[in-house]
């Protein structure tokens, strides 16, 4: 063991500790405080016989003369096992409940592979969430990454908690016209907290022991009084049992991560620490690639029947799109889903923005087989209805109702109801893709019938009943 | 070949010492692994690395061995359908070797060596060659004769020559130099890919790229060996819009760089293209295509490379006499590399911590496209033309790599997430938007597409901008306020961003547009607009000119597939009879809505 009472500086999280021998990049350190404490840590950087340590339990109780680094010659690992489903883990991968040290079946780093782009298979397959604007809209399909854009005070925990509570995968359908039933498979969820709080947390927690789900969820959880550097790590530890359960458990796993704008902050903190030239808004500038390396291991992997599926949770701050955070997730994931604090006024739930939400991969999670012929046309034209009315309102409130035509007007009235009956549904309703693509079609009867334009006419005469066609 | 020792690791960068005799950009192998690196800063005895592939588990002390040889590709039969990582490592050999994940250390060469071609010559023993010129073909595939060239800057007279089948690296034959030298001619060159590859003279460009994209190709073309770039937010369609060109543009090779973006729209083009037909080659696409996958979570050292290893690659298939297209998606990931690498060799930041020769080498990547005259003793032209996406944080463009890449490219199409927000695709503003070749290219409009195409573009971008005008007055005191005239022009206007504007990529009868197509739409959407005005001076009623039947089919027919254009003809006979005065009716309540901006 080579273990050095040699630290020279200590700076926020990060201890500088000379005439060290042999050590590498990404090693993985064992600090002793003076008081005794320990932390983990790993090695940033090293120069000759100087290395720069990140502390993930931080440097509290330090000091430079007094305090022991040991270079554990290996990298931050997290021992794996099915044993992990029920269990509640601290951020760094250590149990947090009363349960027993686990066996792991191997031991894993926690940075991961990227997954060779060959060797990818497309996400293709629709997962109803039972949201109806998620599931008409903005479809998930297995293996997506797709966040949820948030704000303090906004209902993402309970979306969150129902979409891990509800998904199902449909049986592939021989009918067009009819989705298939919802297929027994083996799921997981995993669970990854950063810096939020208790109270949030055991959110989650009482939502998957209700449901009993907590037998197939694994749970990490780096709550807001826990070190916060340690939240570089706990996403990794997630997704590194999220891999284990999906490539070598043939799992499909859902994994939560929430918040990630806290462990932004972390990778900011010691960014700072390191007087790294910061990019914007003292991000560093790589976060881009930072936040890619935990994002892009969602997939789905040929030959392999398991899958990860990502449902990041990040609140904007102050509700601004364009921060990085938001900006630069936009960027890596396949859509996003956004929420809407003038609808959460409203008591609109989930109050989903349904125009700067998407969803890249509905194309090919959607249609017959998968949801339903009519599905991609009655979207487009929901879509664009609804985009229709919120301008049509906007040009009500500088003219007036009345200077509206009537076509506007009825695209008023269809954006009201949209909101009201398609976007808004109970935090327990779960409502099969038929049942939504029917709410669809009821409130596309409030539309002159010449402007039904998106959707072919094969499908307009199958399922807008002869009644709704007549009140239109 | 001299060694050194690690003496810094720092991320993707590592220091050395002891590499004496290496060149600036000479690749090295680091570790004990071998992992590949470039020399990319040398400061006395110390040499700066970046290193192609994840550094964790280096160390002081660690052996770093000197090649020689500067970072190069491997160019000859087989790159075709091939995906490469940034530096050229063929990723479908590397899953293979070590199954799907990139683990590190592992390598295959960017050209199969066991793999035989048949090569057929064209030329004979006793005939003098210079650099450039052909030697003989290999038919690649079924659509690509991958023509075998002598190597830049070598010249003699072939002392023999046979056809045959050979792996890329058996002679083929033989030449003697005027100094009396003999060369072994091989079907594989290695260049180094930070060299441009010598052309003999740049040629001012005359001929559109067509690309099947209306909003591209009529409002702002791109030219063959004309360069452009795609700004915008997430979601806007950058990768879509390239995936199209990519698919459907007429150049005769491809060359697709993921750079730092998602792995599933690699995944994506990979399983698609082998389905897609080549519209102009019946062939399936992938067989015109090389893909340089290098996504967002590989290494980033290898992404800053992966550019320029698909722009050479571009170069090579020029020099052939073919039309390339080349793809970056994102370049602004390639210049976060760039300054991600610059930061850890602590080197004065520019703006927004870019390095500053961030503009430098962005106009150096988009000076390597152009239509060029050969280097070879024959009569020969190709050209490479460049589409790079960029992707301004928060939307701005004001950010340092938009506007280094305003400053170089021809043709810029601004996306903007309104647009998208709206669903009209392409999100190509038609305002802001701009094309410098349009009237380079006016005479081969003339000349291939029609006489009268240039000034109904002119027409329509002209409505277009009289809508943006007239929305505003709109917006303030209603619609009330426009003249009938106007009234007409806001429904025209709203019948090019719809009819035309709009292009659908997922729906088979509408992601590709050819040019009769597209003039014979604007031709139609004029006439409807002439005939409605001539009507109502006549006395007919704006409610009816608009509730006209024949705007059903005008809004249809760009699904129109090519075999039955010619029921254009039918609906401009309907626009005649349907559009007619029919006495006076003053009732003018508009139906007008949605489209200001
Ligand atoms: N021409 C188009 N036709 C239809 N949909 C499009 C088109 N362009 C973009 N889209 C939609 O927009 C989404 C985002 O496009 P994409 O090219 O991935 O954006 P970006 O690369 O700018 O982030 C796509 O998933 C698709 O749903
Ligand atoms: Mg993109």
């Amino acid at each position: 063991m080579r273990e050095y009472m040699t630290t020279r500086d200590i700076v926020g999280p990060l201890l500088l500790v000379e005439s060290v021998m042999d050590v590498t990049y990404g090693e993985l350190v064992e600090l002793e405080f003076p008081d005794g404490t320990h932390s983990l840590g790993n090695v940033l950087e090293v120069n000759q016989d100087v290395a720069l340590v990140q502390a993930f339990e931080g440097t509290r109780g330090s000091n430079p003369a007094h305090t022991k680094v040991r270079f554990l010659g290996r990298s931050l690992e997290l021992g794996v096992s099915r044993d992990m489903l029920g269990r509640v883990f601290d951020g760094l991968g250590r149990p947090r409940d009363d349960g027993p040290e686990i066996i792991p079946e191997v031991r894993r780093s926690i940075y991961g592979q990227p997954i060779n782009p060959t060797a990818r298979d497309f996400p293709d397959d629709f997962i109803q969430t039972g949201v109806s604007a998620i599931d008409g809209l903005n479809p998930l399909v297995r293996g997506q990454k797709l966040p949820i854009f948030s704000g303090s005070g906004l209902p993402h925990n309970d979306l969150a908690a129902q979409v891990a509570r509800q998904s199902a995968v449909l049986q592939r359908s021989d009918d067009p016209t009819k989705a298939g039933a919802p297929l027994e498979g083996e799921f997981a969820v995993v669970f990854a907290a950063m810096g939020i709080t208790f109270e949030d947390a055991d959110f989650f927690i009482d939502e998957f022991r209700n449901t009993s789900a907590i037998e197939r969820a694994v749970l990490f959880l780096n709550l807001a009084d826990d070190p916060a550097v340690e939240r570089i790590a706990t996403p990794r530890m997630a997704l590194t049992a999220a891999e284990y359960l999906a490539y070598d458990c043939d799992m499909h796993v859902l994994v939560i991560l929430t918040d990630m704008t806290y462990y932004c902050e972390a990778l900011r903190e010691v960014s700072a620490a390191r007087k790294e030239v910061p990019g914007r808004r003292g991000y560093p500038g790589y976060l881009y690639t930072d936040l890619a390396s935990i994002y892009e291991r969602a997939g789905r992997v040929k030959g392999r029947k398991g899958s990860i599926t990502q449902v990041p949770i990040l609140s904007m701050p102050d509700d601004d799109k364009t921060h990085p955070i938001p900006d630069l997730t936009g960027y890596i994931t396949e859509g996003q889903i956004v929420l809407d604090r003038n609808l959460h006024r409203r008591g609109v739930y989930p109050p989903v923005a349904v125009l700067p939400s998407l969803s890249r991969l509905k194309q090919k999670g959607i249609g017959p087989g998968k949801t339903r012929e009519d599905h991609a046309d009655l979207s487009n034209q929901l879509f664009g209805a609804y985009a229709r009315g919120l301008q049509a309102k906007e040009l009500a409130v500088i003219l007036g109702e009345a200077a509206l035509s009537d076509a506007d007007k009825a695209f008023v009235a269809f954006a009201d109801a949209f909101e009201d009956r398609f976007i808004a549904q109970g935090a327990h309703e779960d409502r099969s893709v038929e049942e939504t693509l029917s709410i669809g079609w009821e409130l596309v009867t409030l539309l002159p019938r010449s402007e039904v334009k998106r959707i072919k006419d094969e499908y307009v005469a199958r399922y807008m009943t002869a009644e709704e066609g007549a009140t239109a | 070949m001299e060694q050194g020792r690690i003496l810094k690791v720092a991320g993707p960068l590592v220091v050395a010492e002891g590499l004496v005799d290496s060149k600036m950009f000479d690749l090295v192998r680091v570790g004990e692994e071998g992992l590949m690196g470039e020399i990319i800063e040398m400061r006395g005895d110390r040499a700066s690395i970046q290193v192609y592939e994840e550094t964790e588990g280096l160390g002081p002390g660690d052996p770093v061995e000197a090649t020689g040889a500067p970072l190069s590709v491997e160019l000859g039969p087989g790159m075709l359908e091939a995906v490469y990582d940034g530096v050229q490592r063929p990723l479908d050999k590397l899953e293979e070797q070590a199954g799907a994940f990139l683990t590190r250390g592992i390598s295959a060469p960017g050209l199969d060596r066991e793999r035989r071609w048949a090569f057929t010559p064209v030329v004979e023993p006793g005939m003098r060659v210079q650099g450039g010129d052909i030697l003989g073909t290999v038919q690649e595939n079924e659509v690509i004769e991958h023509r075998i060239l002598v190597p830049p800057h070598v010249e003699g007279t072939i002392a023999d020559i046979a056809a045959g089948s050979y792996t890329v690296t058996e002679p083929v034959g033989h030449l003697t130099t005027d100094a009396g030298e003999r060369v072994e001619l091989i079907m594989m060159q290695v260049w180094p890919v930070r060299t441009p590859r010598p052309y003999k003279k740049k040629i001012s460009v005359a001929e559109p790229l067509t690309t099947g994209t209306r909003v591209i190709d009529t409002f702002f073309p791109l030219t063959k060996g004309g360069v452009a770039c795609i700004p915008g937010p997430f979601g806007a369609g950058k990768t879509v819009t390239q995936h199209q060109i990519a698919k459907w543009s007429n150049a005769e090779v491809v060359i697709f760089i993921g750079c730092g973006e998602r792995g599933n729209e690699m995944t994506d083009v990979l399983m698609e293209f082998p389905e897609l037909e080549d519209p102009y080659s019946g062939e399936p696409l992938l067989k015109r295509t090389v893909l340089v996958a290098n996504t967002s979570n590989m290494p980033v050292a290898a992404r800053e490379a992966s550019v320029y290893t698909g722009i050479t690659m571009a170069e090579y298939f020029r020099d052939m006499g073919y039309n390339v297209v080349l793809q970056a998606d994102s370049t602004s990931r390639w210049a976060e590399a760039m300054r991600e690498i610059s930061g850890r060799l602590e080197e004065m930041p520019g703006d927004e911590g870019f390095p500053a020769y961030l503009g430098t080498k962005l106009a150096a990547f988009y000076e390597r496209a152009g239509k060029v005259e050969c280097a070879c003793g024959a009569d020969r032209t190709g050209s490479v033309s460049v589409v790079g996406s960029v992707s301004p944080p928060g939307g701005d463009l004001s950010e340092p790599v938009v506007q280094n890449t305003l400053r170089v490219v021809k043709v810029f199409w601004a996306l903007q997430d309104k647009l998208a927000y709206e669903r009209h695709f392409p999100a190509i503003d038609w305002l802001t938007s701009y094309s410098l070749y349009l009237d380079k290219v006016t005479p081969w409009w003339s000349e291939h597409v029609s006489p009268e195409f240039r000034a109904r573009r002119d027409r329509c971008m002209a409505i277009l901008q009289r809508e943006n005008e007239l929305a505003e007055i709109v917006r303030l005191v209603g619609l009330e306020a426009l003249s009938a005239e106007e009234q007409i022009l806001m429904e025209t206007a709203k019948s090019i961003r719809e009819d035309f504007l709009q292009q659908n990529a997922f729906r088979d009868d509408d992601q590709f547009s050819s040019y009769r197509e597209q003039d014979l739409l604007l031709e139609t959407i004029l006439l409807f607009h002439e005939k409605a005005i001539e009507a109502h001076t006549k006395g007919a009623s704006l409610r009816d000119l608009f509730a006209a039947p024949v705007r059903e089919r005008i809004a249809r027919a760009k699904y129109l597939t090519e075999e039955r254009l010619a029921e254009f003809e039918e609906i401009r006979s309907d626009i005649e009879t349907q559009l007619v005065g029919d006495g006076f009716d003053d009732d003018e309540t508009l139906v007008y809505a949605g489209g200001e901006r």
